[in-house]
């Protein structure tokens, strides 16, 4: 500690005070601050000073200072939310009153429903279906053309909004019967069936026997021949999908003990305009069908993709 | 203990240039009409191309992510275009600097230009070198005030000038100037307004030399570039020394032609004395070269003392010696018309369709219920006219069972609509049966039917993990 009865000592090369602090034989001198750094300090203060006045800033005992113009971040995240909503309901609008149909044919209100349609797929279709859609063993690959209950817009609508197996009263609903479990064919009959349903689509082996267990046990929900049916859900047994997997083990456990998908009802969790969204979405996915009834006989005139010079 | 304690920074000097008449001085008029001119006017030049396109001929149009060059458009993915420019204009420098010295700095640098206009706008309000100094050294009275208040508004006036012209090559100038001057601008047209304005004052009105000494990398290097042959501004020290003073009516015999009268010195804007031999603050505006010319007019003695000259000749005290052909001077054109002919060839077989295809990558490929193969493709087609097109697509390396175009409905693959200017995204969806290869490679031909342009992009098929 410097004694403050001393005077300074003075640096013998520059002439200047020291303060009186060493370190190694190296003092520091007592040379005031650059003058243009006190200024920008000054500067910086008084701008403090102004920056209490207009922005929130001291902690009081009931919360803190409001300041003049009562800007908060959550105000500004709150403005500039209800924008984006306010941007984004005029489309909403839209969607709510239009058919699938019409939303289709809209070039800009189709690209507003992907867009959407696929963020919300994301956020709750993704868990089951995977990012893209693409499934797994037991939930199905929306990409494809195999739909158990149909792929046309409506089909899709319908499924996502009621869901399969749901809790929903209008829910698509069906139950394969458990044929080895509960004793109504036996080992060898389900494993000559299951040869047989492997036949449908390789086209190879398969025996009279299994064709005729085949035709009494599971042509009435499966068709005669095997192509399934979207009343009941029944997979085509003669394609190259398989949900549950496509080798013999695999058809035999399912026949033996067959598992069900479920998927819940999304009526009481999204509004109609999202599941509308969805629905344009998965359809747009490359499997999608088209509605029966309106088939359009050529290609379509052109509506084209544009990207306005503006945007 | 030393008398006088070791200065450990230099304290700014103010500086203050005396008027000077001649032709490097002429020269420096010209060379700032000329190239404020260029700043101030070229944004008001107009160039017509049609209906919704911008009418400016150059336009760097951000909202809108194009920038216009008279007749050519520059879109985002062409930036590449100003690199080429850069190193031209990187090279450029060098090769001047290697012939001719520091010239960029004392004619076209906008630090230099804007500088000279406000060292004049000081000398007509403050008057010349003397009554500035006396001004500075005077007490603060009603004339001192006014002097300096309106050498400030002037200088405030001429940097609002700087960066209101600044923001016009970045909109339409006539709808701009309009909103300007109902203050009716968004805040980052203000913005740069306001911070052009602020660095212009203080560039131009304070910083001065201290810019080109201790901030400019280029005042650095330069000499990098400099070799005996190059042109620089030297004091003929042969001739010139013993300097001193000289008396009218004696004649010239054992002494030198330097009269001392520090003409070369109170004219030079970076307060060097240039008898002292090359020196980094030296930027090459020949003022000195203009002052001591008109001082030997005076004492009847030749121009030349101080001259643009060259090393060589200087050192071996012969006559200038300068060459324009040299080594360098074929590598520096070399390298600027490889990079012009290189940019001048992309620019001429640049052709106003592009097309990109992304392929999907979740799911990377589909089986489909025949058992067939599908995937998936975002493309993207460019359309850089001016008029709506119509494309035609086809796949190439592969037998497609089907080829799907949809964008809010499917769309025949020969006939793909997108608008003047603008992209067209479509998605594409390619069935096959399973390949023998896992990853087999395939290319998408996009044709401009009407004006017979093809474009490609090359993909990839997958019908299998690998």
């Amino acid at each position: 500690m410097a004694d403050p009865n001393t005077p300074k000592e003075k640096d013998t090369v520059t002439g200047v005070e020291t303060t009186g602090h060493e370190w190694d034989g190296l003092k520091e001198l007592n040379n005031p601050a650059p003058r243009w750094w006190l200024w920008v300090f000054f500067l910086c203060c008084i701008w403090a000073v102004g920056y209490w006045l207009v922005y929130p800033a001291w902690p009081t005992l009931n919360g803190n200072t409001q300041g003049s113009k009562h800007w908060t971040q959550y105000k500004k995240l709150a403005d500039e939310q209800s924008e984006i909503t306010a941007r984004r309901g005029v489309y909403i609008e839209k969607i709510k009153t239009a058919s699938l149909q019409d939303i289709q044919s809209d070039p800009e209100l189709y690209a507003f429903a992907i867009a959407g349609g696929k963020t919300m797929f994301k956020e709750n279709c993704a868990a089951c279906h995977g990012t893209g859609a693409e499934g797994r063993p037991g939930y199905p690959n929306l990409n494809d053309d195999d739909w158990l209950w149909g792929g046309d817009l409506d089909a899709i609508y319908t499924t996502i909004k009621h869901g399969i197996r749901s809790t929903h009263a209008e829910t698509r609903d069906s139950a394969m019967p458990a044929f080895g479990k509960d004793g109504i064919l036996k080992a060898a009959e389900i494993s000559s069936v299951a040869d047989y349903v492997l036949s449908l689509s390789t086209h190879q082996g398969g025996t009279e026997e299994g064709a005729t267990l085949f035709a009494t046990n599971c042509a009435s929900c499966h068709g005669n021949d095997g192509k399934g049916g979207r009343d009941f859900g029944a997979p085509n047994l003669a394609d190259a999908i398989w949900l549950y997997g496509g080798d013999k083990a695999s058809i035999v456990r399912q026949v033996n003990s067959p598992r069900h998908g479920v998927m819940p009802t999304w009526e009481a969790r999204l509004p109609d305009t999202t599941i509308k969204q969805l629905a344009i979405y998965v359809h747009s996915l490359g499997g999608g069908e088209a509605a029966p009834a309106i088939m359009p006989a050529a290609a379509p005139t052109q509506p084209s993709a544009k990207e306005p010079a503006g945007r | 203990m030393p008398e006088q304690p070791i200065q450990l920074f230099a304290k700014q000097r103010t500086i203050y240039p005396r008027r000077v008449w001649g032709k490097y001085r002429k020269l420096k008029w010209v060379a700032m009409v000329v190239l404020l001119g260029i700043y101030y006017l070229t944004p008001w030049i107009r160039w017509d191309r049609g209906e919704y396109m911008p009418s400016q001929a150059i336009l760097i149009d951000m909202p809108h992510r194009r920038a216009y060059f008279f007749g050519i458009e520059i879109w985002p993915q062409e930036v590449y275009y100003i690199t080429g420019i850069l190193i031209l204009a990187a090279v450029g420098l060098f090769f001047v600097t290697s012939l001719l010295g520091r010239v960029w700095c004392g004619y076209a640098c906008p630090q230099t230009v804007w500088t000279d206009l406000f060292i004049w706008v000081e000398r007509i309000v403050q008057g010349d070198r003397n009554a500035r100094k006396k001004l500075d050294e005077s007490p603060w009275n009603f004339e001192k005030i006014r002097k300096k208040t309106l050498t400030h508004l002037i200088w405030l006036l001429i940097g609002l000038c700087t960066g209101g012209a600044w923001v016009f090559y970045f909109n339409d100038a006539p709808t701009l100037m309009d909103q300007i001057l109902h203050a009716d601008v968004p805040w980052s047209v203000g913005g740069w307004i306001l911070g052009l304005t602020f660095s212009t004052y203080v560039m131009a009105g304070f910083a001065r030399e201290q810019v080109c000494t201790y901030m400019c990398p280029y005042a650095r290097f330069q000499s990098a570039m400099f070799d005996k042959d190059t042109l620089v501004i030297s004091y003929d020290e042969r001739r010139g020394e013993p300097r001193g003073k000289h008396k009218a009516g004696t004649g010239w015999e054992n002494r030198g032609h330097c009269i001392d009268c520090d003409s070369c010195v109170v004219v030079c804007p970076m307060g060097i004395d240039i008898r002292n031999g090359l020196q980094m603050e030296c930027i090459a505006c020949g003022l000195c070269v203009d002052a001591c010319n008109n001082v030997m007019d005076k004492i009847g003695l030749p121009h030349g003392l101080i001259r643009y000259d060259t090393a060589e000749a200087h050192d071996k005290g012969i006559a200038s010696t300068f060459r324009f052909f040299r080594p360098r001077t074929f590598w520096y054109i070399g390298i600027m018309s490889a990079v012009g002919s290189l940019m001048l060839y992309s620019l001429l077989t640049r052709s106003p369709l592009e097309i990109t295809v992304l392929h999907d990558r979740n799911p990377i490929f589909v089986t489909l219920s025949d058992g067939d193969i599908r995937n998936g493709y975002n493309i993207s087609l460019i359309n850089k006219d001016h008029t709506d097109r119509q494309y035609k697509l086809e796949i190439k390396g592969i037998d497609t069972r089907n080829i799907r175009v949809q964008a809010s409905q499917d769309l025949s693959p020969d006939a793909l609509n997108v608008f003047a200017d603008s992209v067209g995204h479509f998605r594409v969806f390619l069935t096959a049966p399973k390949q023998a290869e896992a990853r087999k490679h395939i290319e998408f031909i996009v044709t401009d039917t009407q004006n017979n342009i093809r474009e490609s992009d090359s993909s990839i098929f997958v019908s299998e993990r690998e």
